[in-house]
C-alpha cells in the first residue's frame, strides 16, 4: 500500500476539514431555505479547496496548489453565483411543499453516514488497514453521496436538484483529493469544467421549465407516466 | 491506416458543428450535417476490420480497437440515417430558423456518442459520455413543450446523479490502481487492466458495482431507465433514433470494457451475474410497459429498454458466442430501432398525435412507409428472417450453461411476451376498422421513405446472411475483453 503517512498534525487537519464538509451537507438537509442551500455549498467548496491546498503540501503534489485554487474560485465563487443567478430569476425563495421534514431528513443523513462507516470500514480492512484519515475520507465521500442522493429524492425544487448533484460531486471531489492525490491534472480540470458547464445547462433549462411548464417543482412536472 | 479513418470520424462532425453554429442558412446546415454524416459513415464501415490490433494515438488518448470501432460503426450508420431522415422530418417543423442550431447539436451529439468508445482512459470516457448528456438534453427538449422541456429536465438530473455515481466508482478503480501502479498513472483501460490482478478485490467489485449503476443509467438499463421513455418519447423522431442506436450502445462500452477489468481482478462471478440480473430486469421493465402501452414512441422506447436487457444479458454471459452475439445485435438493433423511430416520426407527424388510440389503417393511406414500419415491427420482436433474429439466438445459445440456463429460459418467455404484445398494437394500427380521424398528410415524403429503406433493407440481408467478415471482428473483440486487453 503506498498511501503516504501523514504527521498527527496534518492529519488532523484533514480529518477537520472533512468534517466540517459533511456538516455542511447537513446544514442543507436540514434547512428549507433556498439561500442557506447554497452558502452551505460555497463554504463546502472552500473547505476543499483549503483540503487540497493542505494535501498539496503535506503529500508534495504541487499540481494540487492549482486545484485548489480552481476550487476555490469555481466552486466557491462562480458556481454560487451561478446558483445565485438561477436563484433570482425563478423566484423561488424555499422549498413549500416537504413531504418529509427537515428533522426526519436528517436522521436519515445520519442513518446513511452510519452506513457509510460500515462500507469504509469493509473497504479498509480489505486494502490492509491504511490510517484513519483514508477511512474519514472514504466515508465522507460516501456519506455526501448518500446525502445528496436523499437531497435529491425529498426536495422537489429545480434548485434543490442541482445542489443535490452539487453535493454528489463534491463529496467524490473531496475524497479523490484524499485518496487519490496523485490523480492527473488533467482529468480533475475537465472535470471541474464539465461541472461548470453543467450547471450552465442545468440554468438554461430550469428557465425554460419556468416558461414552457410553469412550474420548477418536480412535483408538478408529472405530464409524462407510464 | 486505422487511425486515419478514426481522426475522419472524428473531425466531420465537429467541422459540422462549427459550419452549422457560423451560419444562418437552414439548408446550408441542413446540407453540412448531411455530408459530415455521409463522411463519418464512409470512414467508420471499414474501422473494425482494420483494428484487430489495437492502434493508438494523440500519446495513447486515442484508441482503435474492435470493440471501439464497432461501437463507432453503429453509431456512424444511426447517425447518417438519422440526418438523411432529419432533413425532411426538421422542415416540417416550420421554424427554419432554429434549424441551424438543431444541426449544431446534432452534429455535437453525434460526435460525443462517436468520441466516447474511442477513448483511451477510464476518466476521459466519464467526460465524454457526461458531455453526450449535456448536449443531448437540449435536443430532447428542442421542441420547448411542456413535455420536451420536462423530459429533458428529468434526463438529466436523473442521468447526471447516476453518471456521479459511475465518477465513484471510476475514483475508487484509480485508487485501487494506485495502489499497483503508484500513486500517479494514467488510467487507460490497458494499464487497469494490467494492474488488474494485484488490485484489491473487494474495493474492484464495489467500484464495478458503482459503474454499473452509473453507466447502467445512461445505457438505460432498469431499474435506472426512468429518463429513457420520456426522453426518448419526446425528443424529435432523429433525436430519438441517436438516442437509442448510439447513445445506449456507448454507454454500454464502458460498463463492458470495466467488466473485463473487475473479471481480472478475481470478481470473476459477480460482474456477470450483476449484468444478467439488470439484463433480465430490463426485459421484464420493457415487457410489461409494452404490452399495456398507448404512446406510439414511448412503446418504441421501452422496446428500446428490452433490448439494452438482451445485449447486456449477451455481454453477461459472456464467451466469444455471447459477447459476438451481443455485438452482432448492437448493430442489428441500432438499425432496426432507427428505423422504428422514423415510422413512429411520419405517423405521428401525419396523424396529429402520438397516442396509438388514434392511428388506424397505417397500411392503407401509407403503403410504402407503412409496409417498412411493419416489417420493421416484426424485425424489432425477433422474429426471423431479420437480423434480431439471429443475434437474439446467438445470445440464448450462450446463455445456455449451467450458472445461466435460468436466465435464458426466462429471456425465452419474455421474447415470446414482447413478440405479442408489440405485434398487437401493430395488429390494431393497421388491421382495425373504422379510422376514428383521417390522417392529415397522406405522404411520408421522399426523405422519410429514403431513410427507413436505407435502415430496413440490411436488416434483412443481416437476417439472411451473417456476414463471415464479422467474425473476425467479434472474435478479436470477445478475446481482448477475455485477455485483459479491452
Amino acid at each position: 500500500m503506498t498511501l503516504p503517512q501523514f504527521t498527527p498534525l496534518a492529519a488532523s487537519l484533514f480529518s477537520l476539514l472533512a468534517i466540517g464538509s459533511l456538516l455542511l451537507a447537513f446544514v442543507m438537509l436540514g434547512s428549507r431555505w433556498l439561500r442557506d442551500y447554497m452558502y452551505a455549498f460555497g463554504l463546502q467548496s472552500w473547505l476543499i479547496a483549503l483540503l487540497s491546498a493542505a494535501m498539496g503540501h503535506y503529500a508534495q503534489v504541487p499540481e494540487l496548489y492549482v486545484i485548489a485554487l480552481l476550487t476555490a474560485l469555481f466552486r466557491g465563487l462562480l458556481l454560487p453565483y451561478l446558483i445565485l443567478r438561477i436563484l433570482r430569476r425563478l423566484g423561488v425563495d424555499r422549498e413549500l411543499r416537504l413531504k418529509i421534514q427537515p428533522a426526519t431528513t436528517l436522521v436519515m443523513g445520519a442513518a446513511a453516514v452510519v452506513l457509510a462507516l460500515a462500507v469504509s470500514y469493509r473497504i479498509a480492512g480489505a486494502m490492509g488497514n491504511p490510517s484513519s484519515v483514508v477511512v474519514l475520507a472514504l466515508t465522507v465521500m460516501l456519506s455526501m453521496k448518500l446525502i445528496g442522493f436523499l437531497m435529491l429524492a425529498v426536495r422537489h425544487e429545480a434548485i434543490s436538484q442541482i445542489l443535490g448533484l452539487l453535493i454528489l460531486e463534491n463529496g467524490i471531489f473531496l475524497g479523490s483529493q484524499v485518496l487519490v492525490p496523485g490523480m492527473p491534472l488533467l482529468i480533475e480540470l475537465v472535470i471541474l469544467f464539465d461541472l461548470l458547464v453543467a450547471v450552465a445547462c442545468f440554468g438554461v433549462l430550469a428557465r425554460y421549465l419556468v416558461e414552457h411548464a410553469g412550474t420548477t417543482s418536480s412535483l408538478e412536472l408529472r405530464r409524462l407516466v407510464g | 491506416m486505422s487511425i486515419v479513418l478514426a481522426s475522419i470520424v472524428l473531425i466531420a462532425p465537429l467541422a459540422a458543428v462549427a459550419l452549422c453554429a457560423a451560419t444562418r442558412s437552414a439548408r446550408l446546415a441542413e446540407r453540412a450535417n448531411l455530408l459530415a454524416a455521409l463522411v463519418t459513415a464512409a470512414a467508420a464501415v471499414p474501422l473494425p476490420f482494420l483494428a484487430a490490433t489495437p492502434q493508438f494515438a494523440m500519446d495513447g488518448y486515442l484508441l482503435v480497437d474492435s470493440l471501439g470501432a464497432w461501437v463507432v460503426l453503429c453509431a456512424a450508420l444511426v447517425y447518417l440515417l438519422a440526418s438523411i431522415y432529419a432533413v425532411g422530418y426538421m422542415r416540417l417543423l416550420d421554424e427554419p430558423q432554429r434549424l441551424p442550431l438543431f444541426y449544431t447539436l446534432f452534429a455535437g451529439f453525434a460526435w460525443t456518442t462517436l468520441a466516447a468508445p474511442l477513448v483511451n482512459n477510464a476518466g476521459m470516457y466519464w467526460i465524454a459520455v457526461e458531455l453526450t448528456t449535456l448536449v443531448s438534453t437540449f435536443l430532447v427538449g428542442f421542441e420547448h413543450a411542456a413535455e420536451s422541456i420536462e423530459a429533458a429536465w428529468k434526463y438529466i438530473v436523473v442521468v447526471s446523479a447516476g453518471l456521479s455515481l459511475a465518477l465513484l466508482g471510476t475514483v475508487l478503480f484509480y485508487w485501487a490502481g494506485s495502489a499497483v501502479l503508484g500513486p500517479s498513472y494514467d488510467m487507460t483501460w490497458q494499464a487497469l487492466a494490467q494492474a488488474a490482478p494485484r488490485m484489491s478485490h473487494t474495493l474492484v467489485t464495489l467500484a464495478f458495482l458503482l459503474v454499473l449503476v452509473g453507466y447502467g443509467t445512461k445505457a438505460g438499463l432498469a431499474p435506472m431507465h426512468t429518463w429513457l421513455p420520456d426522453a426518448h418519447s419526446e425528443g424529435p423522431a432523429p433525436v430519438s433514433a441517436l438516442l437509442s442506436g448510439a447513445l445506449l450502445n456507448t454507454a454500454l462500452v464502458g460498463i463492458v470494457r470495466l467488466k473485463a477489468i473487475a473479471e481480472r481482478a478475481g470478481a470473476t462471478v459477480l460482474p456477470g451475474t450483476a449484468l444478467v440480473v439488470l439484463g433480465m430486469l430490463s426485459m421484464v421493465v420493457g415487457a410489461l410497459f409494452i404490452v399495456r402501452q398507448r404512446g406510439v414512441k414511448r412503446l418504441m422506447a421501452y422496446s428500446s429498454v428490452e433490448h439494452m436487457g438482451v445485449m447486456a444479458l449477451g455481454f453477461g454471459f459472456g464467451g466469444s458466442l455471447g459477447v459476438a452475439g451481443a455485438l452482432y445485435h448492437m448493430l442489428n438493433h441500432a438499425l432496426n430501432k432507427s428505423l422504428m423511430f422514423f415510422g413512429s416520426g411520419v405517423m405521428m407527424r401525419a396523424y396529429g398525435t402520438k397516442d396509438m388510440a388514434a392511428i388506424r389503417r397505417v397500411g392503407s393511406y401509407f403503403p410504402v412507409a407503412g409496409a417498412l414500419w411493419l416489417a420493421g415491427a416484426v424485425a424489432i420482436t425477433g422474429a426471423p428472417p431479420f437480423g434480431l433474429f439471429l443475434s437474439e439466438l446467438a445470445i440464448l445459445r450462450a446463455g445456455l450453461t449451467p450458472d445461466y440456463t435460468w436466465a435464458a429460459v426466462i429471456m425465452l418467455v419474455l421474447l415470446v411476451v414482447i413478440f405479442a404484445g408489440f405485434l398487437n398494437h401493430f395488429r390494431i394500427m393497421y388491421y382495425s376498422p373504422a379510422p376514428a380521424s383521417e390522417p392529415q398528410a397522406r405522404t411520408a415524403g421522399p426523405w422519410s421513405v429514403a431513410a427507413m429503406l436505407l435502415a430496413g433493407a440490411p436488416l434483412l440481408l443481416l437476417g439472411l446472411w451473417w456476414p463471415s467478415a464479422l467474425t473476425p471482428v467479434f472474435h478479436a473483440a470477445s478475446a481482448a475483453l477475455a485477455g485483459g486487453h479491452p
